[in-house]
């Protein structure tokens, strides 16, 4: 029984994704067939393009590392039943403050910019999580609501920042003046490229793990799922679930301010409007499909960055499949993967418990 | 007459397996109509998969039911329903926001309409709502219904759908020592008019009390079948736990300095409700104070406010001569004070978490917290001292029976060998063996020198353990006994503020 058991804990986790995967691509075929593309081609070119050559694999990791720092962003927080969507909100504040060390410590400080940039990044994604955080502690406000409100809060104010204070002098597009060369994150593009990947990569996945320590092995970790998982007996134990908040909020908001490091200092050397593009929701996705588990995050960060990647390739190759659609398939993937992650389980684990006990 | 004689149900060799573990091993059994038949047995016995069998639940791997002398084979509840057996479950299956009538009429609405399912349901109340006292309000929201009543809401819903069989699955767990015994005489009420009753429970006295027949079950089998009248609660137990069992050996109190010293405590509730009224208490090192009480006369507020989960209007907490009111949970417990929280799953523990997480819940600014291979070790250990089955600290909370839960939480707090344990309801829905060797344990606390509040509904218990007896009635202390002087008359009256000690 026990060996079955075991197996059963093993296999199942890695079964089920590949059942749901298969059944997306299945469907996905379908759609490309009703477009009037052969679904090989289709797949085929998704592969080359995401995959087949040094610079795609680095264009679609430098995708993944954004969705690794926004995935976090969302599960880290969802440890302590809190759910963050406001990562596209904190990743602009995020971006901000980043760009400002860039922009005036940049040319004084010389290297020691980066490391003081990315922390500014952290800062400033935490800084605008902790309104959230405040309003549920203090008055007991919903954190979707707020943090969602947050989102456009940032919007307008970078809106008014960039084209009235930060944009480049004498220039009609709403970006500032470029970062010095010595504020960019060290690319990582000449190792796979051409592409902007840089070292904003390796650093997402030093702090996937990090978050997964800080989660199952740290004192704090410990205390905020002891609050997401049953806060009354959090607090009977004596668990602030006050701090747990703020400070799941506050970590969850410093995850997605790093994608100002990616983006900004690692691809676009500037300041620019709506830089966060989506990806803050995309974390949602990201979390859902990686079960909110680091581990699992960097596997579905790198799924929809290859996604994000080839699916641009295939509108180029292939002119019936269009954008759009890129995108149809990835609302397959996220349906399949995340939203109806039970529908094989069942099935799977009832086979798995005869395989086991036979 | 024969429709007298033939039995209302009969299970023939039921078998039903989970996995390598054999839940039930032909197992027979048979309900005589009009009467009320008892299946007692430990936790993990299989009593609720029995139970399960006879609702249509979960199918039998062989056996045969047969209801009425009639053969049948339940693919679901809805069969079961169709051919007369209803079940109130231990967690009611209420829909809290909707009235009486509607929660009665839910699934039954007939017709496009609801006059008709309106006028059924009523039809209904009138008829059956007689048991115990007040007759229910239709028209009363049933969470604002005390939970006696909502399980009478439970029953006439079973009724209403046309059960001529009920199965009630441990309803005595969440009902106070008054609702019960109004429930026992509802269910005779019912017997008397032909209804077929299959109570499931583990407590003995009640088993005496009200049934006929009962069945005992362990590990999977019938172990014996009685007529009630000619057994008792001592034989049942044995039968039960395969051996006699042994009472608490209680050695003479040695009483130490004070330790707990609680002055005029007063505490209001959210609503502004006075809950606690001016309380005081003391307990001294070495020794067992128990609080009795029905539910709701200010036990909760008084264990929230000693541990901290309340702030109290006013007066004084002293432990050891420091004051606690003040003090965050975490001070309180850093101070010595350990709590087993009356409800488990609400305040003792995270169900999601694995044993061991649990373990350290509460506990936290221990050194070693950080130590996992430790942490596993001791938890191995407590496991074996407190009989833990199965001894896996990663394994789930919430898949561990109740017993074992409970077992689990009283090891964390008495691990720590607290200065004060406030222990609320330590042994409740937790079968025989268990409840036994909890007791052992918060007596070997006691001889060690702790001072222990224990809050009991269990007036069995409260004899079994304590030194001092203190009722609590509307948020006073109303009286104090010592075991040797409390009969259950004087206890009774106390509770029910009718006398004075």
């Amino acid at each position: 029984m026990r060996v079955g058991a075991t197996l059963l804990r093993w296999a199942e986790p890695l079964l089920v994704p590949l059942a749901n995967m298969a059944a997306a691509l299945l469907l996905s075929g379908l759609v490309v067939l009703a477009a009037g593309a052969d679904p090989f081609a289709a797949m085929a070119v998704l592969l080359r393009g995401s995959l087949g050559d040094p610079a795609s694999l680095g264009y679609t990791l430098y995708y993944a590392t954004n969705f690794i720092f926004t995935g976090l962003a969302v599960a880290l927080p969802f440890h302590a039943g809190l759910f963050n969507i406001g990562g596209e909100g904190q990743a602009y504040v995020g971006g901000l403050f980043a760009s400002l060390v860039c922009l005036f410590l940049g040319p004084v400080f010389g290297w020691l910019a980066v490391p003081l940039a990315v922390l500014a990044a952290a800062a400033g994604g935490a800084l605008w999580a902790l309104g959230p955080a405040w309003l549920r502690v203090a008055r007991g406000s919903h954190v979707v609501i707020t943090t969602i409100m947050f989102n456009f809060i940032a919007s307008a104010l970078m809106t008014f920042l960039i084209v009235k204070v930060l944009i480049a002098p004498g220039q009609s597009a709403p970006e500032s003046v470029p970062f010095v060369e010595s504020a960019w994150m060290p690319s990582l593009g000449h190792l796979l490229g051409p592409s902007p990947l840089n070292l904003s990569f390796p650093l997402a996945l030093l702090l996937a793990t990090a978050v997964w320590v800080f989660l199952r092995r740290m004192r704090a970790g410990f205390e905020l799922r002891a609050v997401g998982a049953n806060p009354e007996a959090a607090r009977a134990a004596g668990i602030s679930v006050a701090r747990a908040t703020v400070l799941a909020l506050g970590l969850g908001g410093a995850l997605a301010g790093l994608i100002a490091v990616n983006e900004l200092m690692g691809a676009q050397h500037r300041l620019l409007l709506e830089f966060p593009a989506g990806y803050g929701f995309m974390g949602i996705a990201v979390a859902l499909v990686g079960r909110n588990h680091p581990l699992g995050i960097v596997l579905a960060a790198i799924f929809f960055g290859a996604l994000y990647q080839g699916g641009t390739e295939l509108s180029f190759d292939l002119p019936q499949v269009t954008r759009d659609l890129v995108v149809v398939i990835e609302g397959l993937a996220i349906l399949f993967c995340g939203a109806l992650e039970n529908l094989f389980r069942r099935r799977i684990a009832t086979w798995l418990g005869k395989e086991a006990r036979t | 007459m024969s429709e007298r004689r033939t039995p209302a149900a009969e299970l023939r060799g039921i078998e039903k397996r989970f996995g390598p573990v054999r839940a039930n091993r032909s197992i027979s059994l048979t309900l005589a109509r009009g009467s009320i038949h008892g299946l007692v047995g430990e936790n993990g016995a299989g009593k609720s998969t029995l139970a399960q069998i006879l609702y249509g639940y979960l199918r039998p791997d062989a056996g045969e039911i047969r209801i009425g002398g009639r053969p049948v084979a339940f693919g679901s509840p809805r069969d079961a329903i169709a051919a007369g057996v209803g079940m109130v479950h231990q967690h009611f299956m209420l829909v809290e926001p909707m009235t009486v009538l509607e929660n009665l009429m839910l699934g039954r609405e007939a017709g496009l309409g609801l006059a008709e399912g309106r006028a059924s349901a009523l039809a209904t109340l009138a008829r059956l709502d007689r048991g115990g006292g007040t007759a229910l309000d239709p028209e009363a929201k049933v969470e604002n219904l005390p939970v006696g009543s909502k399980q009478r809401v439970e029953i006439l819903k079973a009724l209403h759908r046309g059960a001529e069989i009920l199965i009630l699955d441990e309803p005595t767990a969440v009902l106070t020592p008054l609702e019960a015994t109004a429930l026992f005489g509802e269910l005779r009420a019912l017997a008397e008019h032909g209804k077929t009753i299959l109570l499931v429970t583990h407590r003995l006295r009640e088993v005496i009390e009200v049934t006929d027949a009962v069945t005992v079950l362990r590990q999977g089998e019938v172990v014996a079948e009685r007529q009630t009248r000619d057994t008792d609660a001592a034989e049942l137990a044995a039968l039960m736990i395969g051996r006699s069992p042994s009472p608490p050996q209680r050695r003479p109190a040695r009483l130490g300095p004070l330790r707990l010293e609680i002055r005029e405590l007063t505490v209001r509730d959210g609503a502004g409700i006075l809950r606690l009224d001016r309380a005081s208490l003391a307990v001294r090192g070495g020794e067992i104070v128990a609080i009795a009480g029905v539910a709701g006369n200010g036990q909760s507020e008084l264990i929230e406010s000693l541990v901290g989960l309340t702030a109290p209007e006013s007066g004084s907490i002293r432990l050891d001569d420091v004051e606690l009111i003040g003090l965050t949970v975490r001070e309180r417990r850093l101070r010595g004070l350990g709590h087993v929280a009356e409800d488990r799953l609400r305040l003792g523990a995270v169900a999601d978490f694995s044993a061991v997480e649990n373990a350290l819940l509460g506990c936290e600014q221990v050194p070693q917290f950080l130590r996992r291979a430790a942490n596993a070790g001791a938890l191995e250990a407590a496991m074996a001292a407190y009989d833990v089955r199965p001894a896996e600290p990663e394994r789930h909370f919430a898949r561990f029976s109740g017993g074992n839960q409970q077992k689990l939480v009283v090891a964390r707090e008495l691990g720590r060998t607290p200065a004060l344990l406030v222990a609320g309801q330590p042994t409740r829905g937790v079968d025989v063996g268990a409840a036994e060797l909890i007791h052992n344990r918060l007596l070997e606390l006691r001889d060690a020198g702790s001072a222990i509040l224990l809050i009991s509904a269990d007036l069995e218990e409260i004899r079994l353990l304590a030194d001092r007896i203190l009722v609590l009635c509307g948020g006073r202390i109303a009286g104090e006994l010592t075991p040797e002087t409390a009969d259950e008359r004087q206890l009774g009256l106390l509770m029910a503020g009718a006398a004075s000690a």
